[in-house]
């Protein structure tokens, strides 16, 4: 074994230097001849180096002592001390904890939710009522989170539609935003509300390319409109539904960050705080940046976690990756 | 084939969800127009729904006379206008790069752009960068830190890999350079996704309020979004809007919010008719390459 990594090692090194001419002389070339393009090149670069990849060496701090207005890549090493913080913190947990039961939550209501509108929408023969729908539908989409979570507000006010309705029908109003066990059920039914149009777009382009003679076929084996939509329709869009579930469960631990900031309040902290938010108020209302950095960081290398095992194992058993 | 009893009865009942889907999608705005347009007395007994009860437009006289309120509708379109013109001006130029197929190093300028996608900075260090680079109580903050949206890139990188080589080799025979190529042949040409990629910018800066919430203190610099969101928080009331008696200001104290939200959402709503199949179109082609 020994012999044939010094051999390997011996030829690689014979090549090293053949390999670096040629394509020292490459990249030359290719500048000379394509020096316009790569000039174009260069804003967009310096924009993503700082602002991106800046941003994501600064996450050393995480590792190091930060002193507000000096060195925004810290001052010294400090070792594990704040990755040891968060995990002796019991509000780390909880908050832990109450991301992924909202991110569970949401993908288990607001996943389904596009390709059902999808489905029906598909049985739809008028094209203007079609049309209308999802003109309707997608309006959400548009609007910015404040406006939606004012919107949200007011529904759920003492004095708000919803409370009117239960009254109607002879209920006792319910303080919906000073009750802790109410901020879930809010959070995914207003996220359903505000994606399930949008999120069928996807699908009701992948239903307009199943080709027709699959149905042709399944009419004369007298397969009806039940076991079309079971045996031809959703195989059709299986592809897409995969390829938006690992696009989904990748993002699992970002819960909508600014959502959950302008609804939540201390009332109820207990169900409605999550990892963003209180890495917000740790780093940015009590500036303990390296520590909130930790958590942050935490969260993010999960999420890569989650994306490229969620790739891989679609790619080993479906052929159908993001990459 | 004859459609079975039981289909012709779903067809029915999914006209009624469909229906109702939209009844839910617009109740929620149709509440908010209703109470902006109602009286205090009304508003708080909560018989306003679909219907403003107890006719009455003080409120939006008097935001439509508040100073603050328009400075900050004025720094949401400036923001607006600024932020998607650097957007568009560095997208442009990064996905039209990326799309030469013959370009050495491509791949690897794809995934540096791409892998920004999957993994980022984080509050905390992107907070300090910006903080740093001296950027907060600028516009700087608001239009520099969002100017490439590597999803937007990607979708413009497919449109112009679809276009024909034929074009560029015809104008470089001629002697156009690269630059000239891109601004007299190639951009003509990309209309449709140019106007898909402004629209797209636009609702997203249009929109946006954390950015500002983040970095500006000045209350003078603020977009119309961080003022109604100070507005829900309590951060603001009524009575900066300048109202007079003790009865003007109960009654602007109860649909403040839904006026300002009405104002805000406004300019969305008149375009958004016409701009709508922009988007989906975007959308579209952006699956096509994901």
């Amino acid at each position: 074994m020994k012999q044939v990594v010094e051999v390997s090692k011996q030829t690689q090194e014979l090549k090293v230097p053949i390999i670096t001419t040629t394509k020292r002389s490459l990249v030359l070339k290719a500048l000379k001849k394509d020096w316009q393009l790569y000039s174009l090149l260069i804003l967009p670069i310096i924009y993503l180096v700082i602002f991106k990849y800046i941003p994501m060496i600064g996450n050393i701090i995480a590792f190091r002592r930060f002193i507000p207005g000096g060195n925004i890549f810290g001052e010294e090493w400090v070792g594990f001390r704040y990755i040891q913080m968060f995990i002796g913190d019991a509000t780390f947990w909880h908050v832990f904890k109450n991301t992924l039961i909202m991110s569970s939550l949401t993908l288990l209501v607001c996943f389904p939710a596009p390709i059902i509108i999808a489905l029906l929408l598909n049985e739809v023969k008028s094209k203007k009522f079609k049309k209308f729908v999802q003109t309707a539908s997608y309006l959400p989409h548009f609007l910015s989170i404040v406006i939606i979570s004012g919107m949200i507000l007011q529904l759920t006010a003492t004095n708000g539609a919803l409370n009117s309705l239960i009254e109607f029908f002879g209920g006792k109003p319910i303080l919906f935003m000073q009750d802790a066990k109410w901020f879930r059920p809010i959070y995914v039914g207003s996220e359903a509300w505000q994606t399930m149009g949008w999120g069928a777009i996807l699908y009701l382009a992948a239903l307009t390319n199943i080709d027709e003679s699959l149905y042709e076929a399944a009419k004369m084996d007298g397969a009806n409109r039940w076991k079309q939509t079971i045996h031809v329709t959703i195989p059709g869009i299986l592809p897409t539904i995969i390829t938006l579930l690992i696009l989904n469960i990748g993002s699992i631990m970002a819960v909508g960050f600014e959502k959950v900031l302008l609804l939540y309040n201390p009332l109820n902290y207990e169900t409605s705080d999550v990892i963003s938010t209180y890495l917000f108020r740790v780093g940015l209302q009590s500036s303990n940046f390296s520590y909130a950095t930790a958590i942050g960081l935490f969260e993010s290398i999960i999420g890569l976690i989650l994306v490229y095992s969620t790739n891989f194992l679609s790619k080993k058993y479906t052929d159908n990756g993001l990459w | 084939m004859k459609e079975t009893k039981s289909y012709k009865v779903f067809k029915v009942v999914n006209v009624i969800i469909l229906l109702l889907v939209v009844y839910i999608t617009l109740f929620p705005f149709l509440n908010v127009v209703a109470q902006s347009f109602s009286g205090r007395a009304q508003i708080e007994a909560g018989q306003v729904t679909l219907i403003p009860k107890g006719f009455n437009v003080l409120t939006y006289k008097t935001i439509l006379h508040d100073k603050t309120f328009w400075t900050s509708y004025r720094n949401t379109i400036v923001y607006t206008v600024v932020a998607t013109f650097i957007s568009i001006v560095m997208t442009t130029m990064f996905a039209y790069v990326l799309s030469k197929k013959r370009l050495m190093g491509r791949k690897f300028f794809t995934s540096l752009a791409i892998f920004t996608m999957f993994f980022n900075g984080g509050l905390i260090p992107n907070y300090i960068l910006i903080k740093t680079l001296g950027m907060t109580n600028t516009i700087w903050a608001m239009v520099i830190p969002g100017a490439i949206s590597i999803f937007n890139m990607l979708i413009m990188k497919s449109f112009f890999e679809g276009m024909p080589e034929e074009l560029e080799e015809a104008a470089s025979i001629d002697g156009s350079t690269t630059y000239g190529t891109l601004v007299r042949i190639i951009l003509p040409l990309s209309k449709p996704i140019l106007a898909t990629m402004v629209l797209f910018y636009a609702v997203g800066n249009w929109n946006s309020w954390f950015g500002a919430f983040l970095y500006l203190d000045k209350s003078d610099m603020f977009p119309v979004t961080l003022y109604l969101r100070n507005l829900l928080a309590g951060a603001t009331s009524g009575q900066s809007a300048g109202a007079t008696g003790a009865d003007d200001l109960t009654q602007i104290g109860a649909n403040i919010k839904a006026v300002t939200m009405v104002l805000t959402v406004l300019p969305i709503l008149m375009v958004y008719p016409f701009v709508q199949k922009y988007f989906v179109s975007g959308i579209m082609l952006g699956s096509v390459k994901q």
